[in-house]
């Protein structure tokens, strides 16, 4: 008995490290949703040069964890700003379908114009983070699973606060709800948009890091399937809400491990595309998602 | 203070402003009257940057205005209560409050403002921590002129204040503008209620498909024969 619960708990260790990468990718996609109506499907890819952005600080740099994990957002942040002003703003009054088609473009450019940059070879990352493992009650806490998930932590109080109290956050919540009203405050809607994007990628760029240095391995493809997973996460805690960005994160990181725990590791992916079908079924505005009814 | 010339405005095809010309003076409660579609939020929405007009000029205080973007011209002092209140509905009266300081820094002054808006409208107050979607028609209305007022304007262009409230709220709307007017800020009103409109107007101007057709004093226009028949149903 004390076996299975021991298993359990080492999952839910396992389910909340890969749940707070889904959450802080899922967090970009759902915070640029709900301010351009926009699936940007080449966000995963954001996350993978934020991944490969730390290996070059890491291992040709020889920066320490910190430093290149704020490198890597730093960077990814300007990246966004770019993909946002050159490949989405000349399309801001298009059909929706033509900005989603214009985003799996900038995904495509964005893999395989790493491919010919760094080469498809696979990298490990340098050992940023000691291998130890902490003992807890039969359970073993990985360091890097704590980084991973105080990492996170970290990002998200950051920018709960930031969206709640600063002047921008503000501006971004007025400008995801009206626009036009957002203007008439005198709100710069373009440079909130670009801002979305920055933080968005930005976060998208510490999954990355903390991706590559827990799993050790990156590769320019290896944004594809974390990207949608995240996208799952946003719209199972609805997307454009960002609580639900977290808990959709963390809620599919710990279906996976649960479903691994029972033996059917093969069926992950399975199962959290099946969890993205039931919610678009039985609730397509998600956990989080509430019909807001405006009085008039 | 506010000089519109020969203003032409489009949507795509559609010629919706056909060389519109008026002005409004420092102090004035000025109404646009008119049916629906006559143009008047048009002229409004040209106003604030939202629309851009193909031809003509608007010049505020001497400067001029035309193609300017719709945020710097707050900051120019001309703030907007657009039709239907456009309120965020997803923050808190007081967020929506700071948001129509948004282009300020005098912290100071804000607060003061603050308080006088709290003055002239106590039920935003009482509710300053709601969520501003789950207020009432006529609190929505008071928020968006308080939302207004906090960017501190000279000029203060109202779109159908009255638009969905009951008569009693409608004429505490009024009386409330009447006050704002009285404490200093010039105002462009455009109104399908005519009558209450002309009751509370220095002067006002009669829209019809685009043109203006008629201009004049409140008063003589709430006594015209014409206009009585079109808008006061008399």
């Amino acid at each position: 008995m004390g076996h299975v619960l021991r298993e359990g708990l080492q999952q839910v260790v396992n389910g909340l490290s890969m749940g707070s990468v889904y959450a802080l990718i899922a967090l970009g996609y759902t915070m640029v949703y709900g301010i351009v109506k926009l699936i940007n499907f080449a966000h995963g890819d954001v996350m993978m040069i934020g991944a490969y952005v730390g290996w070059l600080a890491t291992s040709r740099l020889h920066m320490s964890f910190v430093p290149a994990l704020l490198l890597a957002m730093a960077s990814c942040a300007l990246l966004g700003v770019i993909i946002e002003r050159i490949a989405y703003k000349p399309l801001r009054n298009a059909t929706r379908v033509a900005a989603l088609i214009t985003a799996i473009g900038v995904s495509l450019f964005l893999e395989y114009g790493n491919m010919l940059v760094a080469s498809a070879q696979v990298r490990s990352y340098p050992p940023v983070l000691p291998s130890v493992s902490y003992k807890v009650g039969g359970v073993y806490l990985q360091y890097g699973a704590i980084v991973i998930f105080a990492t996170t932590i970290i990002l998200m109080i950051l920018l709960t606060l930031t969206v709640r109290y600063t002047k921008i956050g503000k501006a971004m919540r007025a400008a995801s709800f009206d626009k036009d009203a957002a203007l008439m405050m005198g709100v710069n809607v373009n440079s909130t948009i670009s801002a979305t994007f920055a933080i968005g990628s930005a976060l998208a760029a510490a999954a990355g890091v903390l991706y590559g240095a827990y799993y050790n391995t990156i590769d320019p493809l290896m944004g594809i399937i974390p990207g949608l997973k995240a996208f799952i996460a946003a719209v199972l805690g609805g997307i454009g809400i960002i609580p639900g960005a977290v808990v959709g994160g963390l809620v599919l990181g710990l279906t996976e491990s649960a479903v691994s725990a029972l033996g059917a590791s093969t069926w992950r992916d399975a199962v959290a595309f099946l969890i993205l079908i039931l919610v678009l079924i039985l609730k397509p505005s998600g956990l989080f998602g509430k019909n807001v009814r405006e009085k008039v | 203070m506010l000089a519109i010339e020969d203003v032409h405005v489009y949507y795509g095809a559609i010629h919706a402003l056909q060389g519109i010309s008026f002005q409004v003076n420092q102090g004035e409660i000025v109404t646009l009257i008119g049916s629906n579609g006559a143009g008047k939020s048009t002229s409004l929405k040209t106003i604030s940057g939202l629309l851009r007009p193909k031809q003509g000029k608007i010049r505020f205080n001497g400067e001029e205005l035309t193609g300017m973007p719709a945020q710097k011209i707050v900051g120019r002092g001309i703030s907007q209560v657009p039709e239907g209140r456009r309120i965020f509905a997803n923050m808190t009266v007081s967020e929506n409050l700071d948001m129509g300081a948004y282009l300020r820094k005098d912290k100071p002054e804000i607060k003061k403002d603050l308080e006088r808006i709290f003055a002239i409208f106590p039920r935003l107050r009482e509710r300053k921590g709601q969520v501003a979607g789950t207020l009432s028609g006529g609190e929505q209305q008071m928020l968006a002129m308080g939302r207004a007022l906090m960017s501190k304007p000279q000029l203060m262009l109202l779109d159908e204040p009255s638009m969905g409230l009951s008569p009693l709220l409608v004429k505490q709307i009024f009386d409330i503008i009447k006050d704002i007017n009285a404490q200093g800020t010039t105002i462009l009103l455009v109104e399908q209620n005519a009558r209450m409109a002309l009751s509370v107007a220095t002067r006002a101007y009669v829209l019809e498909t685009g043109k203006i057709t008629l201009g004049g004093m409140a008063q003589e226009l709430a006594a015209s024969e014409d206009v009585r028949k079109a808008y006061l149903g008399a």
